[in-house]
């Protein structure tokens, strides 16, 4: 399907702490991310399913090197064959690799939506004359009127500011999307064209990271999944793998499978109950399959049948 | 061992120095009892040397002795004067939080007045209205720092009181006292000790002004903005030394108390210092 | 994101007043004028609480006016002497009717007369401020652009070696009496190295009127070079502030991701959230310029209104000192609500907010 040229992104165990502090100055380390795994290629669209919560979202900020100070980075991250640290990050950052933010609290409320377009553009090595152009071009791409480059966020609806925060990303020549948390709190409608617009994205080349909770939504335009859940990566799909539960590989993935509309239904998966953060499998307290290591010690990531999958309980 | 020094521990050691420094100022001052007011007639005038490191003013007194005995007034001033505005602040605070919406507008209206007119000018205000002297500069000090930290107390209060954990609690049938025990004194206590320490160096720095402006002249307290007043006349002759000197000092101690106050509030409330 | 909005008094809106629904009545013009109405409302209970309760506290005061106002001479005046200036000053009168006499003479526009200058106090305060009024003008611009400058550079580039200075600088100053620096520069400047005079606003012996603007500007560098230093100071630490939220706020993570630097964070994308927060302080600023003119005042003999509310204070001159208290009301007033007005006018989400409000 993809040969190893057209890896665009490759990352293993990447993990990734906070240091805060509480009550007396005292330290504490918080650690959101402990092992990460994921390949990304051209052309394909790479869902990162778990919990809601905040782990998810900082895998973008990690690859792009935009992590506060108070974090600590381990782990590989390559990026079309170069290494990627939080220092080098930055030749990257936009030109190469761009992300599509949450929401519209990540625009500046005083500026025009077309000027900050403007801008991304002029970052992305465009002079400011063509920058106006290429904005006003993206805005069109995406259906909008070019009124729309004299708004101010506040004055922008769900969908269009959805679509405004593509257009801000696809500006430029990026080849590869972080897509976070795209159709949080949009109607059906609107998400179902979100979703479409970053198929379409894939579709010219590009790769396309979809980081997200509702794993419907995903299994609609992805071709791989990636399931996270207590800070690790427990297993590696492909999307057909969620046509019938049979193909999944650890018992969290059916679990998840599970609770779409379609199928039995038993619970909502994605609540942060269900993932504990000690010592062994996340997934320990609650599976049926449990033995004694499963709650003591953390499995490796195995490949297994065209996937990966961290069980102890994984065979052929 | 120096790279066994964290956050919490520089923090700590810097509280423990500022209050040192106090100390230190406070036995200088008792050392030197009334040295200060001893006239030597034949050493006026002198600049700063070893035998005295602040010089001597023009009539032979030794500066540093005033000076550690003028900080040691103006402290005391600005203590008390601010300690009161605390008391007031928290009491009006929690009335205009507690007691219904009449007492909040009233207390509002308090605060907006005392803001309203430019600070010193309330000040000279109210000194003029104790009639000047030590005392009315304590006052006027004292009734007029209060506004700002009645805000943030009430602001405190108020967003307690309609936090979803007090609701549960009086809906538990706890009794207020308890509640007001439990819940939200560990919440305002914190506060009000910060905007206390923090109240200091302007409290200090305000009664500096208006000793200096003549409102709190008496010649048996004088306090280092008197100092600096009597010194006006001399700097033209070239005495920088009684001008220059006691303003290092004020400077250095109002600065200590910025200092633990910004420390003491990063221990209790880390949220202001997360990097 | 959190623009956050002045918390300034005087923001508050008085409750909810009238609102017209007229489809005629929408656009920015009538919201101001609105605005303008609820603000005249709000400064007549202002002034009309100040001046009670000024009234009242200088009623208090242990200092005899006509004492005060005597002098030396106290001593050459029989009681009966005495008795007519209480009767002409009508302090005979118990004092309820002394208060409704002037609040009914305020209301008229008339401030009684100044006792240490013989002339109405409105004169008084009338030449004293367009004396001050150069001088503050001068350190509110000084310390109004040099301050946003500096708090900017320091919030952009936070914990660099700039940023350090720039905060020690900031930090030392706001603990820093307004008079010892004045003083400071008096001995450096006037003193040791006589670039610059000992006092006043013109220099000695010289009728005001014949005084040039040269003349008149040298004697004012010290005074405002005084009250800039602290004012930038302050007016920095504020800015600093402002910029390390806007450096840290989600828009501000976005252009990272897009590859913005620090630089052009700070001054394509965050100059504007930050220069709304810096006119509001900039205007509310007034009262702590107005303190620092009379210390600076004092230092320098400059005989400002700054130096008038002293001696009204020292030697208890009640009409001018509480016409003086009247005047710093209205002055402070006056510039919250124009820096309320402006965030009106320049915010985007107010002008729509209020332009909804007064449909």
């Amino acid at each position: 399907m993809s040969g190893v040229r057209n890896i665009m992104l490759e990352i293993r165990n990447l993990s990734v702490h906070f240091s805060s502090y509480s009550k007396g100055l005292k330290r504490k380390s918080v650690c959101t991310i402990r092992s990460l795994d994921l390949t990304a290629n051209a052309g394909q669209v790479v869902a990162v399913v778990g919990q809601s919560g905040a782990g998810k979202s900082l895998l973008a900020h990690a690859v792009l090197g935009i992590l506060p100070s108070n974090s600590t980075v381990s782990g590989d991250i390559t990026f079309k064959g170069h290494r990627i640290t939080p220092e080098s990050a930055e030749r990257f950052r936009g030109r190469d690799i761009a992300l599509i933010p949450q929401s519209v609290a990540f625009l500046n409320p005083l500026l025009h939506v077309g000027t900050q377009i403007a801008r991304a553009a002029v970052l992305n090595g465009l002079p400011a004359r063509e920058a106006k152009k290429a904005a006003l071009l993206a805005l069109e791409r995406y259906g909008l009127p070019s009124h729309i480059y004299k708004c101010f966020p506040f004055q922008l609806s769900g969908g269009m500011a959805r679509r405004v925060l593509t257009a801000t990303a696809t500006v430029g020549s990026a080849s590869l999307l972080f897509a976070d948390e795209p159709t949080n709190g949009l109607d059906v409608a609107t998400a179902q064209e979100t979703l479409k617009h970053l198929r379409e994205l894939a579709d010219i080349g590009k790769a396309v990271v979809l980081i997200t909770h509702d794993i419907e939504a995903a299994l609609q335009v992805a071709d791989k999944v990636s399931v996270f859940c207590g800070g690790v990566t427990i297993e590696e799909a492909s999307a057909t793998d969620f046509i019938n539960s049979g193909r999944l590989r650890h018992p969290y993935s059916v679990a998840l499978w599970s609770s779409l509309p379609n199928n039995r239904f038993i619970e909502t998966i994605t609540a942060k109950s269900f993932c504990s953060l000690n010592g062994g499998c996340p997934f320990g307290p609650r599976c049926e399959q449990a033995a004694e290591e499963c709650c003591q010690q953390m499995p490796e990531l195995i490949p297994l049948r065209n996937g990966k999958v961290r069980c102890w309980h994984a065979c052929g | 061992m120096l790279d066994r020094l964290d956050r919490r521990s520089t923090t700590i050691f810097t509280i423990a120095g500022c209050i040192f420094l106090f100390g230190v100022v406070l036995t200088g001052a008792w050392l030197y009892g009334e040295h200060g007011e001893v006239t030597h007639l034949n050493s006026r005038k002198l600049a700063p040397s070893l035998s005295h490191p602040f010089g001597t003013d023009w009539l032979g007194r030794d500066m540093l002795a005033r000076t550690l005995k003028g900080l040691r007034i103006s402290l005391f001033v600005g203590l008390s004067a601010a300690s009161c505005s605390a008391i007031i602040a928290l009491i009006l605070g929690l009335a205009a939080a507690t007691m219904g919406k009449t007492i909040d507008a009233v207390v509002t209206l308090l605060v907006d007045m005392a803001m309203a007119t430019p600070h010193l000018v309330l000040l000279i205000l109210i000194a003029f209205a104790c009639g000047g002297g030590a005392k009315g500069v304590i006052i006027a000090v004292a009734a007029s720092h209060w506004p700002s930290l009645t805000r943030v107390i009430r602001a405190e209060v108020l967003q307690l009181q309609s936090a979803e954990y007090i609701k549960l609690s009086q809906q538990m049938g706890k009794s207020r006292l308890y509640i007001a025990k439990k819940h939200m004194l560990p919440h305002v206590v914190p506060q009000f000790l910060i905007g206390l320490l923090l109240l200091f160096p302007h409290a200090i720095l305000h009664a500096a002004a208006l000793t200096f402006l003549g409102f709190g002249m008496s010649p048996h307290t004088p306090a280092v903005g008197v100092l600096l007043a009597e010194s006006m006349r001399y700097l033209s002759m070239g005495l920088w030394w009684l001008a220059v000197t006691p303003g290092i000092a004020l400077v250095i101690a109002v600065k200590a108390f910025d200092i633990l106050g910004s420390n003491v509030r990063a221990l209790l409330d880390p949220r202001t210092c997360q990097e | 994101m959190d623009l956050d909005l002045p918390v300034t008094t005087f923001t508050r809106a008085t409750g909810n007043p009238r609102r017209f629904r007229s489809p005629l009545l929408n656009s920015a013009l009538v919201s101001a004028l609105f605005f303008l109405g609820r603000k005249s409302a709000r400064l007549s209970v202002l002034i009309a609480s100040v001046a009670t309760l000024s009234f009242v506290l200088v009623s208090f005061s242990p200092v005899d006016p006509i004492d005060a106002y005597l002098g030396p001479s106290i001593l050459k005046i029989s009681p009966e002497q005495r008795a007519v200036i209480a009767q002409r000053w009508g302090m005979d009168q118990p004092p309820i009717d002394r208060f409704v006499r002037w609040a009914a003479n305020l209301l008229e526009g008339d401030f009684g007369v100044s006792t240490i200058f013989n002339e109405p106090v409105l004169s008084v305060i009338g030449k004293r401020f367009a004396t001050s009024f150069w001088l503050m003008l001068a350190a509110w611009c000084l310390s109004g652009v040099l301050g946003f400058l500096l708090g900017v550079c320091a919030g952009a580039y936070e914990s660099s070696a700039l940023d350090k200075c720039i905060s020690l600088y900031a930090y030392t100053m706001a603990s820093t009496p307004t008079f010892w620096v004045g003083m400071v520069l008096l001995t450096v400047f006037s003193v040791q190295l006589g670039w610059t005079p000992v006092c006043c606003a013109w220099p000695i012996g010289v009728d005001p009127q014949q005084a040039g603007v040269l003349q008149r500007i040298h004697h004012l560098i010290l005074p405002a070079v005084t009250l800039s230093l602290i004012g930038v100071a302050q007016i920095t630490l504020h800015t600093r502030e402002k910029t390390l939220d806007a450096m840290h706020s989600e828009y501000a993570i976005f252009a990272r991701a897009q590859g913005e630097s620090r630089f052009g964070i700070a001054f394509h994308r965050a100059l504007r959230n930050v220069a709304l927060p810096a006119i509001t302080l900039q205007f509310a600023s007034l009262g702590e310029l107005f303190g620092g003119a009379v210390l600076a005042e004092q230092v320098f003999a400059y005989p400002g209104l700054g130096r008038a509310t002293v001696e009204a204070g020292y030697r208890g001159d009640i009409p001018l000192l509480l016409g003086i208290v009247l005047f710093s009301t209205v002055f402070v007033f006056v510039g919250n609500t124009t820096a309320d007005l402006l965030y009106m006018l320049v915010d985007p989400r107010m002008r729509e907010k209020t332009e909804r409000e007064s449909r």
